[in-house]
């Protein structure tokens, strides 16, 4: 008996071990991201244009970059993702076609980012002709955030009790009318909260940027959406790999992947916070 | 007029689900165009079974092995990482942490699983790959094993949520009967719940396999950029992804290069279609046992 | 003879293979309250559900007979569900308030019906709020979550955003079965002030809460409607036997 207890906080303490070493790993990761960023963050960092080359100055034009590909990209799935999720809750006929849409949707959620850099540089940049711009860009990382709100959408959907649809229904509401003054209004904090992890989502992928919307050297600001676009994820990686002088470069990708990453971060948290605030403020 | 809003909403509804449907057929139709060419001139075993990856040379030759070699050694690499400490970290806040715990911890992983990918690049890159070649005394840590470890961090979250989901739906009768005779808690996590949620667990497996298959900027950026076979998790590689990325912006739009590039996509989706598809069958089996 | 309110016509209802109402004849009086009693599983909610075409959202769902309101056919072809639906009330259960102010719950029936002066709406949702006894409970918050009301109130505010609508027919699915003493006493005394002005058809499970307020029974078993009749007939001499060790309490 003697050994089995011995075995079992041996156990205990291994799984805790478990936690402890990933829990290490990113307190190590997060501290040093923070240290090294923070050495060139400032507020000129932030918001001047990168001078000499990209060896001086600041990221401004790859914020201005980022904001433009993300309100692009998530201006288009949203209203998109939110009525595929409706029509999959509330008219979805016939089986087959469901089951179509629902083998799209994994598909889609589960292709790797580079396929869709690949796919919007095929059709957006050469069929369509967009050139690399930010519009092809929006576009693609629009494809990529669709499922993601879907699934989103469609589970904040399924939470609203049903008998409020019977409610609504019985005092002679329509389905239409039904789903955008009750249902939709009740599921609204939910699928808020999807739109924003998504966000941060989009503006963290540089793959499918890499060749549809994104440039290393720009110096000016976007002018429109056809013109290439600086952003932050592009230009981390471009700075560590086609940058000429390292000793200067790296430290801005430092700063510009903290940068990033307090996006990334303070985006998720208000997200989950909003949803931790609206599960207790839920009355039903 | 009423009847016809009633239409209208239904009808946009059902045009962005189409809408959907395209995107995913026009996805593959897109990669499927201007991959296929490549196998008129390219034998498809060739492509796949020897190692020889000059697409560059005055007569290119297109063996992805080596690349292929290099995405499974990676991705098995940070799976050995991340099966143990995702599923032990899945298993102690499952059935270990107190639920004050668990609302802590939970938002964090989460939290980890939000790092863009380029970040993760970067730390392996410019601080992992330098300690590890000065550890091993090595040329470069720019290696399979530097990509491993970043890879498998990176899908910790993954395999740690889906196997807490599975583990928590066990039900709590399968942990009380165990207990009932006398197991110690130990015992009742590693005989009775894990193997009750044995199909979650390994789900969350399949679909953390797919993820780091198709990861490509931490690959690109910390694997290194040798396109051979390796032959030791010192050795630096080039996998399918990394291989894209880095060779695109060398290509001529139409050209054998270019379809060469479009065919290993096809090869990438296909893997990950593979993996997500058993991952579902996997998945909906559990409902059944 | 006067016209009843509701009517069936050897209504038969199928829920996929299931059988469920066989040949139901009824007629539901105009202004008098009518109860529907019988064990679990009867169909007696089923029936309920078929004057307002509730049933519809359950799929599968095959019905073949008439069923008249007023004169008219609501399962004809053709027929706007959501007028009809807006016709015949419904007070469900479990109180189900929509997580909206106690204003735009009762305001709800008619604000989807389409533009209606603010000064309008008000007066008509005070007019439901008395008519339901909650007005004085709520009048001076009005704007406050129809969740922040007490249960009995909650159902009494679905009752309010049901009359609001005008129905000539108001439906009870067992809707004290949720409910506190008090509050069902209320909700009782309710219905019999009701009847004045809208015909009210209640499913109840509680034998006694039927011979309370009802004027007429109807006695469903097994899917069919083995007896209807004046209550205080049906409640002392009963004419089936079936009727008669239902309401003694051999089987419920």
């Amino acid at each position: 008996m003697r050994g089995r207890k011995l075995k079992n906080t041996f156990s205990t303490a291994i799984l805790g071990f478990a936690l402890l070493v990933t829990a290490l790993f990113l307190i190590t990761f997060l501290v040093h991201m923070f240290y090294k960023g923070s050495m060139v963050l400032n507020w000129e960092f932030l918001t001047s244009v990168p001078r000499n080359s990209m060896t001086e100055g600041g990221i401004w034009p790859a914020l201005v970059g980022t904001f433009l590909l993300t309100v692009l990209a998530v201006g288009c799935a949203l209203p998109l993702g939110i009525m595929t999720a409706i029509w999959l809750t509330h008219y979805g006929k016939p089986a087959w076609l469901i089951s179509i849409l629902r083998v799209a949707i994994n598909s889609l959620a589960g292709t790797p980012s580079i396929i869709f850099g690949l796919f919007g540089m095929a059709v957006f940049v050469n069929m369509i002709g967009m050139d690399v711009s930010a519009l092809a860009g929006g576009l693609t990382l629009a494809i990529l955030a669709l499922p993601v709100i879907i699934n989103n959408t469609e589970e904040a959907i399924r939470t609203v009790p049903h008998e409020f649809t019977e409610a609504s229904l019985a005092l002679g509401a329509t389905t239409r009318q039904t789903i955008t003054r009750v249902v939709l209004p009740t599921a609204l904090p939910n699928i808020l909260t999807g739109a924003i992890l998504s966000i941060g989502r989009v503006a963290g992928e540089t793959a499918p940027i890499m060749f549809t919307a994104a440039t290393f050297y720009s110096r000016k600001l976007p002018s429109s959406l056809t013109d290439e676009v600086m952003a932050l994820p592009y230009h981390i990686y471009a700075l560590m790999t086609e940058g000429t002088h390292p000793e200067k470069q790296v430290p801005i990708a430092y700063g510009t992947a903290l940068v990033l990453l307090l996006m990334v971060l303070l985006v998720s948290a208000t997200a989950i916070y909003l949803r931790y605030l609206f599960r207790r403020k839920k009355q039903w | 007029m009423k009847a016809l809003k009633e239409r209208l909403f239904q009808f946009v509804t059902y045009l962005a689900s189409l809408f959907t449907i395209i995107c995913m057929l026009a996805i593959i139709y897109g990669i499927f165009r201007e991959g296929l060419p490549l196998f008129r001139v390219v034998n498809l075993k060739q492509f796949i079974f020897t190692n020889n990856w000059y697409p560059t040379h005055a007569e290119p030759a297109f063996g992805a092995l080596a690349l292929i070699a290099g995405s499974l050694a990676v991705t098995l690499g940070a799976l050995l990482i991340a099966v143990p400490l995702g599923l032990g970290s899945a298993i102690f806040i499952s059935e270990i942490a107190n639920s004050k715990l668990r609302e802590v911890i939970k938002p964090i992983i989460e939290l980890l699983a939000g790092i863009p990918s380029v970040v993760y690049g970067l730390f392996g890159m410019a601080f992992l790959a330098p300690l590890v070649r000065q550890w091993f005394n090595l040329d470069t840590g720019l290696n399979v094993f530097s990509a491993s470890i970043i890879l498998g961090v990176m899908i910790v979250p993954i395999i740690s949520s889906l196997s807490e989901d599975a583990l928590s739906s066990v039900p709590t009768n399968i942990r009380e009967a165990s207990m009932a005779l006398g197991a110690t808690r130990s015992e009742t996590i590693f005989k009775a719940v894990v193997p009750a949620a044995r199909n979650g667990i390994l789900c969350s497996v399949l679909l953390g396999f797919g993820r780091a298959v198709g990861e490509t900027m931490v690959v690109l950026m910390v694997a290194g950029g040798a396109a051979n076979i390796p032959t030791s998790i010192f050795d630096p590689t080039r996998p399918i992804t990394s291989t894209i990325a880095a060779e695109m912006g060398e290509t001529v739009v139409g050209d054998l290069h270019y379809q060469s590039l479009f065919a290993l996509a096809i090869l990438l989706f296909l893997i990950t279609l593979a993996t997500n598809l058993i991952a579902e069958l996997v998945f909906s089996n559990r409902r059944h046992s | 003879m006067v016209k009843p309110q509701l009517q069936t016509r050897k209504l038969n209802l199928w829920f996929g293979k299931n059988h469920v109402l066989h040949d139901v004849d009824l007629s539901v009086h105009s202004q008098k309250v009518t109860a529907m009693i019988g064990p679990s599983g009867c169909g007696k909610s089923t029936l309920l559900r078929c004057f307002n075409r509730m049933n519809d959202l359950i799929p599968e769902t095959r019905i073949t007979g008439d069923v008249l309101l007023g004169d008219e056919d609501i399962y004809k072809n053709g027929s706007d569900v959501s007028r009809i639906r807006a016709a015949v009330g419904m007070v469900f259960q479990k109180p189900n308030p929509f997580p909206k102010s106690i204003f735009n719950n009762v305001a709800y029936g008619l604000q989807i019906q389409g533009k209606i002066r603010r000064s309008e709406l008000e007066e008509r949702v005070e007019q439901s709020l008395k008519a339901a006894w909650l007005w004085e409970e709520v009048k001076d918050r009005l704007n406050q979550s129809a969740m922040s009301l007490s249960g009995g109130q909650q159902q009494r505010l679905c009752i309010a955003r049901a009359l609001a609508n005008r129905p000539k027919v108001l439906l009870l699915d067992e809707p004290t079965s949720a409910l506190d003493p008090q509050s069902t006493a209320k909700v009782e005394e309710l219905c019999m002030e009701l009847k004045k002005s809208v015909t009210i058809l209640i499913v109840t499970h509680n034998v006694a809460q039927a011979g309370r307020i009802s004027d007429y029974t109807a006695f469903m078993y097994l899917g069919d409607l083995v007896e209807f009749d004046k209550t205080d007939k049906m409640f002392t001499v009963p004419a089936d036997k079936r009727t008669e060790a239902y309401l003694t309490g051999v089987f419920g």
